[in-house]
C-alpha cells in the first residue's frame, strides 16, 4: 500500500528585519516619492530611566517619613547673570510647543495647568500669544531662527529668553508646519502668506557657532537690561561638548532635549536615527558642568521622555536641577485619549499611535487651528488635568527622594542610583545592580 | 559712568542732548540711558564717541531719539530698535539693525554679515557695501545698499524691500517668499525659488517712491534696476521639487 506521506511545512515567518513596519513603509514611500513626516519623538526603544532603579534607605541611609518630614522640591533657575532669576515650586517646566503647532486653547490649558502648580510654560516657533501670556505666570519665550513673531515687546514682557540651538527630536534640523496649519492667524504672526508650508531654517540667521553665540546673548541682555535668566536649549548628540559651549557663550540655564522628545513635525528618518537617547546625555553634561566649576550654577534642564515622578527623580539624581515635558503634558490635556477612537480610526490610527499632527486634524483638538476641532477642547477642564498631573510627578518624586533619605529632591545623586542592564549602566555611569561595575569608564 | 558730566555737550555745531564716551562709559551704561529716555523726548539727540567695534550698541532702543555714533560699532548695533535714528559714522559689524520693528538706521561705511535680519519694519541704509546674508529672514524692514552685497542674501526674505544699486552675490533670494528685489548691478547667481520678474512702471514707481522716502531719488536710475521675487513653486512640498532642496 502506497500512503501518501505529508510533509510538514514550516510555519510562514516574519522578517525580523523587514517587519511588517518596515514593509508598509517601504510600500508608502514607493507609493508618494516622499519621506514620512510625523511628529512627536522616538518610537523605538531604547535605554531610558526604566532601567536605572533607586536603592532606597536601609541600614546605611535614613528614610525620612512619608507624610510629615518635609522634602523640598522648589528650583530657582537664572542665578548666574539674569537680576530676575525664576522661582519654581517644583521642578518640571512645560517645554516649548508652538501656537500654529497647538491651538490658541491648548496653549491655553498649558499656561493655566502650569500656573496652578507654579511651574513655567515655553513659548514656540511662532511667537507669544496673549492667551498664552495670559494665563501662564512663569512663561519663557524662545528666540528660534526663523525668529517668527519675534519682538522686543514680547522679549520684556517674558520672564526667561530661551534661545534655541537645537531640539532632541530632530538636533540640526529645522521646523516645518504644513499649509494646512498655517490660518489666517498663524500666517499673520509668521508674516508668510496663508496655507503655504512654512519652512523654519535650521541655523540662526545672524550668528553662527559660540563665539557669536556669546555675543548674541550679551545683546539679548542689553535689550533686556540683564534682568532676564537666558536659557539655551540643545538637542542631545555631544552633550559634555555643547553644554561646556553653551556655559561659555553666557548661558544662565541648559536646556538638554534627547532624542524621545518629541517635536510638532519633521521626517520620520530624522526622529528616529539622529540623536541620542536622554538616558545618554546627561552625565556627560553634567560632567561638563562639573568640570567647569558650574554644576548647581548654570542649571540644567532634562527633557525627552519623562513620564512620571520616577523618571523626573532619576533625571534630577543624575545631576539634572530640573525637567521639562511636552508630550507627557500633551496626553494629559487629552491627546491620543481613547474618547476619541472611533475619530482616529476615520484617520487610520488608533488612539496612542496618532502622530501625524502636523495634518491639522487632531481628534482631540490640540495640535491643531481647526476652529472645530479646537473648540472640542476645554482650556479650563484641560488645565485642571495638567495641573493634576504635574502634583502627582511631584508627588511621586517626593516619594521616591524620602525613601532614598533626601530632604529635598535635588539631593538625590547618582550614588543612590542602579542600573539594570550594562548599556544604562555605562550610558548614566552608575553601577550594575548587584555589582559595583561601572562600564565604560567615566572620561569624554 | 560719566554721563551727566557729559551733557549738554556741543559739537559740529549740533546740539546734543548728551554725549556718551564709550571710551569711559560702557555700552550697558549707554543702553540704560537709551531705555530710561521718557515718552516724547524726540527733541533728544544723543552723541556716542569711541564705540571701538563694541558690541550691542543702542541695542533694543523704543523711543524717537536721534543717535549719532562717531566710529565703527561691533555686532547688533541697533538691534530690536523702534523708532530710533541711529547714524552711524563708520562701518557696522555683524546683525545690524537684526529684528528692527521701525526706525532708521543709516551706515555711512560698510556693514558686515546679516545685515537687517529677520528686521520687520524701518529703514536700513548703507552707503558702502553690505556683506553675505544681507536681509536674511527678512519681515518687512526697507534695506537700501549703495554698493554691493555679499553671497545668499535675501535667504527665505518674507516680507519688505531690498534695492542694491551695486552687484549682489550667489544664491540671491534663496528660497524666497514675499520680499521685494531690486538690483542695479550684476547678480552672480540665483538661489532656489528666485526669479527675475518683469520691471513695469508701477514696479519703477514703487522703487522710486522708496529712494524719494529717503532723500535718494535721482540719485539712481530706477530704469536701470531688475527685479526679482519668488517664484512660489516651493511653497507646497512636492515630490517634483525634490532637486531644488
Amino acid at each position: 500500500m502506497n500512503e501518501q506521506v505529508k510533509i510538514p511545512r514550516t510555519a510562514p515567518r516574519q522578517s525580523a528585519t523587514f517587519d511588517p513596519y518596515t514593509l508598509s513603509e517601504i510600500r508608502r514611500a514607493a507609493a508618494t516619492g516622499i519621506y514620512d513626516i510625523r511628529g512627536g519623538g522616538s518610537k523605538r526603544h531604547m535605554p531610558h530611566f526604566d532601567d536605572l532603579l533607586f536603592l532606597g534607605a536601609s541600614m546605611s541611609r535614613y528614610p525620612l517619613e512619608g507624610y510629615r518630614e518635609k522634602c523640598g522640591t522648589s528650583v530657582t533657575l537664572g542665578t548666574r547673570f539674569a537680576k530676575k532669576p525664576i522661582e519654581l515650586k517644583i521642578p518640571i517646566t512645560i517645554a516649548g510647543m508652538s501656537f500654529g503647532s497647538l491651538s490658541a486653547q491648548a496653549k491655553e490649558a498649558l499656561g493655566r495647568g502650569a500656573t496652578i502648580v507654579g511651574t513655567s510654560t515655553t513659548t514656540g516657533d511662532g511667537g507669544m500669544t496673549q492667551e498664552e501670556r495670559g494665563h501662564s505666570e512663569i512663561l519663557v519665550y524662545q528666540y528660534l531662527p526663523s525668529r517668527y513673531g519675534m519682538n522686543p515687546d514680547d522679549l520684556r514682557r517674558a520672564d526667561a529668553i530661551e534661545v534655541v540651538v537645537g531640539q532632541g527630536a530632530k538636533p540640526g534640523g529645522g521646523g516645518m508646519l504644513l499649509g494646512q496649519k498655517i490660518s489666517k492667524r498663524v500666517a499673520e504672526m509668521r508674516t508668510l502668506p496663508e496655507g503655504i508650508d512654512q519652512r523654519s531654517s535650521c541655523r540662526h540667521p545672524d550668528w553662527t557657532g559660540p563665539d557669536d553665540l556669546e555675543i548674541k546673548i550679551e545683546e539679548l541682555r542689553e535689550i533686556t537690561d540683564w534682568e532676564k535668566p537666558i536659557y539655551v536649549k540643545v538637542g542631545a548628540s555631544r552633550p559634555y561638548y555643547d553644554i561646556a559651549l553653551a556655559v561659555k557663550a553666557g548661558a544662565d540655564v541648559i536646556v538638554l532635549d534627547g532624542m524621545q522628545g518629541g517635536t510638532a513635525a519633521t521626517q520620520e528618518v530624522f526622529i528616529e536615527h539622529v540623536g541620542i537617547p536622554t538616558l545618554a546625555a546627561i552625565r556627560p553634561a553634567v560632567k561638563a558642568l562639573q568640570d567647569l566649576g558650574m554644576h548647581r550654577k548654570v542649571q540644567l534642564i532634562v527633557s525627552g521622555g519623562i513620564r512620571n515622578g520616577a523618571d523626573v527623580a532619576k533625571a534630577l539624581a543624575l545631576g539634572a536641577d530640573a525637567v521639562s515635558i511636552g508630550t507627557a503634558a500633551l496626553v494629559a490635556l487629552g491627546d491620543n485619549d481613547p474618547h476619541w477612537q472611533s475619530d482616529y480610526e476615520v484617520l487610520g490610527t488608533t488612539a496612542g499611535a496618532y502622530d501625524d499632527w502636523h495634518e491639522g486634524r487632531d481628534p482631540a483638538g490640540i495640535t491643531t487651528q481647526d476652529p472645530d476641532l479646537a473648540k472640542r477642547l476645554d482650556p479650563i477642564g484641560a488645565g485642571r488635568r495638567l495641573a493634576n498631573y504635574l502634583s502627582v510627578l511631584t508627588l511621586e518624586t517626593q516619594t521616591i527622594a524620602r525613601a532614598a533619605g533626601k530632604s529635598h529632591v535635588h539631593n538625590l545623586e547618582p550614588e543612590d542610583l542602579v542600573a539594570l542592564t550594562v548599556e544604562a549602566a555605562a550610558m548614566a555611569g552608575v553601577p550594575l545592580a548587584g555589582t559595583n561595575w561601572i562600564p565604560g569608564g567615566n572620561s569624554y | 559712568m560719566n554721563i551727566q558730566s557729559q551733557t549738554q555737550t556741543k559739537t559740529k555745531d549740533k546740539a546734543f542732548a548728551r554725549t556718551i564716551d564709550l571710551a569711559t562709559s560702557s555700552v550697558r551704561e549707554l543702553n540704560q540711558l537709551l531705555h530710561s529716555l521718557p515718552p516724547g523726548s524726540n527733541a533728544t539727540a544723543l552723541r556716542v564717541l569711541n564705540p571701538r567695534g563694541v558690541h550691542a550698541v543702542a541695542a533694543g532702543v523704543d523711543a524717537d531719539v536721534t543717535i549719532e555714533i562717531e566710529g565703527d560699532v561691533g555686532y547688533y548695533c541697533g538691534g530690536m530698535n523702534k523708532r530710533a535714528t541711529i547714524l552711524i559714522d563708520g562701518s557696522a559689524g555683524i546683525g545690524l539693525g537684526e529684528n528692527m520693528m521701525s526706525g532708521l538706521i543709516h551706515v555711512r561705511g560698510n556693514a558686515s554679515d546679516s545685515l537687517g535680519a529677520t528686521a520687520h519694519g524701518g529703514t536700513i541704509i548703507v552707503d558702502g557695501n553690505a556683506s553675505g546674508r544681507c536681509g536674511i529672514s527678512m519681515k518687512g524692514v526697507d534695506i537700501i545698499v549703495k554698493g554691493s552685497i555679499g553671497p545668499m542674501s535675501a535667504f527665505m526674505a518674507q516680507a519688505g524691500t531690498l534695492a542694491v544699486f551695486g552687484d549682489v552675490g550667489e544664491a540671491f533670494g534663496d528660497s524666497l517668499y514675499e520680499a521685494r528685489l531690486f538690483v542695479r548691478g550684476k547678480v552672480a547667481s540665483l538661489g532656489a525659488d528666485c526669479v527675475e520678474k518683469p520691471m513695469a512702471e508701477k514696479h519703477r514707481a514703487e522703487l522710486y517712491a522708496k529712494l524719494e522716502e529717503h532723500g535718494l531719488a535721482g540719485s539712481v536710475d530706477v530704469g536701470e534696476f531688475k527685479r526679482y521675487g519668488s517664484a512660489r513653486t516651493l511653497y507646497h512640498f512636492h515630490v517634483d521639487n525634490a532637486g531644488a532642496y
